[in-house]
């Protein structure tokens, strides 16, 4: 089926998010739509899905006008939406699930043995691997996805819409994924790929569209050159990587022995860590998402309630004290999931620039705030880190996500440090921004401070890192040097400990795509 | 989705100025609530009642009644709440507006108490029970004890802070330490505070002698409020107490540290707890000055107004004050405009009694105002304020 999108509009109040895209998605082609976060793309996908209504342009499909007024519309006209975030009901089968909505029946009983096959059909089809009866929350992340998949293909879509599929990929399930959308495209569905990745796009679209800043500012042929790319996502020439100069280490700042961290259910999240990050070493946290990473940060930072084991910075023992006597002790934390974990997004940027300092000098006493010094603070901040703001009086959470993130990084960054720790610096983060932000980090990091990066781009985690932990599980599987290749950091993200991942590697049998992960190259 | 940033956020029109902003929506939550009101009257009033049967043979007869029955309540409304031009001196005339003022003084301290533990983000219900501990101790204080002048009147406010601070604080302590939900912790405590303050008027050291209600003696004249305009109007030192207090609401939030962790803890708690801030120790505290405020406000109502303390001292001003707290959107200015439209439409109520308005409709058009007011986007429909704030689309199309 042919996709085509005429003069899209669509306005926020006086913020338009997109503004008059054109939009041509050919039958049997993958479409990549990359562009910032905050671009627009997501904007113009649910547009699209019917989630939205445009306040102008007009949507063909195969030539005919049509219009959404839901997603059920744009579902029965043949575009399926993968999500982000799934929207599977996790205590759910796989049947169930892809039938969820269009639940064939048998009279007045569900017909499940209908549901059954079509999943089977569709997953043996592909090459899927997926069991009808298994239970969606059983399921690792990467088949999570593939569901959702079939989900949209058992309602015959014939547009396949994918947002931001590998954001919670290991590099291993992405190049599953990489094959899978490159097998629909040879069945004749047409696939809108959206990213933020270059090197994704590079390896599997078939033509590129750049949006920025709600408009279409070029389209590219996927031979271009990354920085060619890059330039054109951002609107200006960014390095994309910089050299960084070795720093002497020095004595060990933080040893971390026997860490144990449990939830509120019972769970080890963090499993027996132990590591040590030298003065001047900036030391890497590498994983998918939710394998302890987060729970050890905050075990460090006293928000964990159940701690086993010693972190000592110099000669103080962290665990058991206070988040409030760790940021005493010099400790800066720049938490993954800033709108819930680190920001008040009705106070001020002013207030937010000062929330773990507020009651210390010179921005006030026991007893009252000194606003003139708060406001002088925030003023300069937003000179040094170049937060785009109406004013330091505006709310955080009328700023873009970028610049939110870079009140957050300033907080942290502006005080002396005896340590830094930083979950996800960059999420969200345009490219130009991402390399001021580096830049900061490696300057704490040659003023002597230890720092903690933990992320989940392996593309941050090498450009940062002077040694890299890989996390799976709760555990760390190892700790390599920073140069360490992709594919053996991607090997043990899923799992295998340093020396399998080289041996397999070495025997050179894994990798489907070897100069997709022969690059090292930006996120 | 990024959030518009400076450079493409327009400078929005007059009309779409006056369309956002909360006055006219003040102003025409009262219009649709008289009206509204107006309809209910009619229905209630005998006269128009009677003109309906015969409408159709002398219409004239039921538009007259009507239009009496609306003018006379609504005029009563005003001289009871405002001023009685109808009254023989100046000074009778005016003591309707100094009423309502000496009414809504202790309705206001309570309110700016509500108001600290909303901007925390804690939803405190305990006015009832805070209100009562803090006009008991301040009554004991001033009828139970023999103290010099200034001193007495000082200590009974303290008693009274000190113990509505108690009550409060220990929904705070439990919230702090347990978990325990501060809603119903409150409530609970309401009804605590209610029957030891009926248990303890039946003891010999509350219950006043050779009375055959439930009522404590007179406290002593060294602590009662003293008047600020002469003995022929109520008005007490507790209108200035009251100012004060919402003084204190606005240091407390804008400027003290303090209570930028209370905000913090209220808006974002999981931010305040990763910036080092005490989620239990900001709800305890919280609570504490809650509920001193409000038991402030106890203590005034019974020094300055009540002169000795009855089963019924609380009255409706504890749960009166969450709606003051509400209306006033939480601030210092608001809650004082809201604490005065709220006396003043509980003493005009009774002059619109004496008007043949059932006193029941009478809480019916103060929860109507209330009720308009609090839905701001109603009001904004009904009245095509939002016509006003739609962007004009050729403007914007030509500005993107």
């Amino acid at each position: 089926m042919k996709l085509e999108l005429q003069g899209i509009t669509k306005r926020f109040g006086s913020f338009t998010a997109n503004d008059s895209i054109d939009l041509v998605v050919e039958p049997g082609e993958i479409h990549s739509l990359l562009g910032e976060n905050g671009a627009g793309k997501s904007t113009l996908m649910n547009v699209l899905y019917g989630l939205y209504q445009p306040d102008g342009g007009r949507i063909l499909l195969d030539g005919k006008p049509v219009s959404f007024s839901g997603p059920g519309d744009a579902m029965a006209a043949g575009i399926g939406m993968v999500h982000q975030h799934f929207m599977l009901v996790p205590v759910f089968t796989v049947a169930e699930n892809v039938a969820l909505g269009h639940e064939p029946t048998k009279g007045p009983m569900l017909d499940m043995a209908t549901a059954r096959a079509k999943v089977r059909e569709i997953s043996e089809r592909f090459g899927f691997d997926i069991n009808p009866d298994s239970v969606v929350e059983d399921l690792p992340v990467g088949a999570q996805q593939r569901v959702e998949i079939i989900k949209a293909l058992s309602r015959r879509a014939e547009v396949l819409v994918l947002d931001e599929p590998t954001a919670v990929l290991t590099p291993q399930e992405t190049d599953e994924l990489m094959q899978i959308m490159k097998q629909l495209r040879d069945e004749g569905t047409s696939i809108v790929f959206i990213t933020h990745k270059l090197r994704e796009v590079r390896a599997v679209a078939d033509r590129i569209t750049v949006i920025r800043r709600g408009r279409i500012v070029g389209t590219a042929d996927p031979s271009a050159e990354q920085s060619e790319l890059a330039n054109l996502m951002v609107g200006r020439s960014v390095a994309l990587q910089f050299d960084k100069e070795e720093a002497p280490t020095g004595e060990t700042a933080v040893s971390v022995r026997d860490l144990t961290v449990v939830d509120d259910a019972g769970l080890r999240t963090v499993d027996n860590v132990s590591f040590d990050v030298r003065e001047g070493e900036i030391l890497g946290i590498a994983g998918v998402q939710g394998n302890g990473q987060t729970e050890l940060t905050e075990a460090i930072m006293g928000l964990q309630k159940n701690v086993w084991g010693s972190i000592r910075l110099g000669s103080t023992e962290l665990v058991g004290r206070s988040t409030k006597q760790v940021l005493d002790a010099g400790v800066g934390f720049v938490p993954e999931d800033r709108t819930h974990d680190a920001l008040i997004s009705s106070f001020s940027v002013a207030e937010n620039l000062v929330l773990d300092q507020h009651n210390r000098r010179p921005f006030g006493s026991a007893l009252s705030l000194r606003l003139p010094r708060i406001r002088k603070h925030a003023q300069e901040q937003v000179e040094e880190f170049d937060i785009r703001t109406s004013g330091t009086d505006s709310p955080v959470g009328s700023l873009s996500g970028g610049n939110q993130q870079k009140v957050v990084m300033s907080r942290a960054l502006s005080r002396d440090l005896s340590l830094f720790i930083a979950a996800q610096p960059t999420r969200g983060v345009d490219v130009g921004s991402i390399e001021f932000l580096h830049r900061r980090i490696i300057a704490a990091r040659s003023e002597g401070t230890p720092v903690i990066i933990v992320s989940t781009e392996l593309d941050e985690i090498s450009q940062l890192s002077d040694r890299i932990a890989v996390m799976y599980r709760g555990r760390i599987l190892g700790i390599v040097p920073g140069d360490e290749s992709r594919e053996v950091l991607g090997l043990m993200m899923a799992g295998y400990t340093a020396e399998a991942a080289r041996a397999e590697v070495a025997s050179g049998s894994t990798l489907a795509n070897e100069e997709l992960a022969a690059e090292g190259d930006i996120a | 989705m990024s959030a518009p940033t400076a450079e493409n956020e327009n400078t929005p029109t007059l009309a779409a100025r006056i369309g956002r902003s909360e006055i006219p929506v003040v102003i025409m939550a009262f219009v649709f609530a008289f009206l509204i009101s107006a309809v209910l009257i009619l229905i209630s009033n005998e006269d128009v009642r009677q003109s309906a049967t015969y409408l159709f043979a002398r219409p004239s007869d039921f538009f007259r009644a009507s239009w009496d029955a609306i003018v006379s309540a609504y005029d009563a409304l005003f001289r009871g709440a405002v001023y009685d031009y109808r009254a023989r001196t100046s000074t009778q005339a005016w003591n309707r507006l100094i009423e309502t003022l000496t009414v809504a003084t202790p309705l206001i301290i309570a309110a700016l108490g509500m108001a600290v533990g909303f901007r925390a983000g804690l939803f405190n219900i305990g006015g009832t029970g805070q209100l009562i501990v803090g006009s008991a101790a301040a009554a004991w204080v001033g009828f139970g004890l023999s103290l010099p002048p200034v001193i007495h009147l000082i200590a009974a406010l303290a008693a009274g802070i000190a113990a509505g601070g108690l009550w409060g604080g220990i929904a705070g302590f439990l919230k702090a330490r347990f978990d325990a939900n501060e809603v119903i912790t409150t409530i609970m405590l309401n009804w605590i505070a209610v029957n030891l303050l009926a248990w303890l008027l039946t003891t010999a050291a509350f219950r006043a002698p050779n009375v055959l209600t439930p009522q404590s003696p007179q406290v002593k004249a060294t602590a009662m409020l003293p008047r600020l305009l002469g003995d022929q109007f109520r008005l007490h030192l507790g209108f200035v107490i009251m100012l004060l207090a919402a003084l204190f609401l606005w240091w407390l939030m804008s400027r003290s540290t303090l209570g930028f962790r209370f905000r913090a803890v209220g808006e974002n708690p999981r931010a305040a707890q990763v910036a080092g801030i005490s989620v239990g120790t900001s709800s305890f505290l919280v609570m504490l000055i809650a509920g001193g405020l409000v038991g402030l406000g106890g203590a005034v109502n019974v020094l300055g107004t009540e002169h000795s303390l009855n089963d019924g001292i609380a009255g409706s001003i504890g749960f009166d004050a969450i709606t003051v707290a509400l209306l006033g959107r939480s601030g210092p200015v608001g809650i004082i405009l809201a604490g005065i439209l709220f006396a003043g439409l509980s003493t005009g109520g009774r002059y619109m009694e004496g008007q043949g308005v059932p006193i029941d409709l009478v809480a019916v058009i103060q929860a109507l105002v209330v009720l308009f007011i609090a839905a701001p986007p109603l009001v904004r429909r009904m009245s095509g304020l939002n016509l006003l704030t739609r962007p004009r689309r050729t403007a914007a199309a030509k500005e993107a």
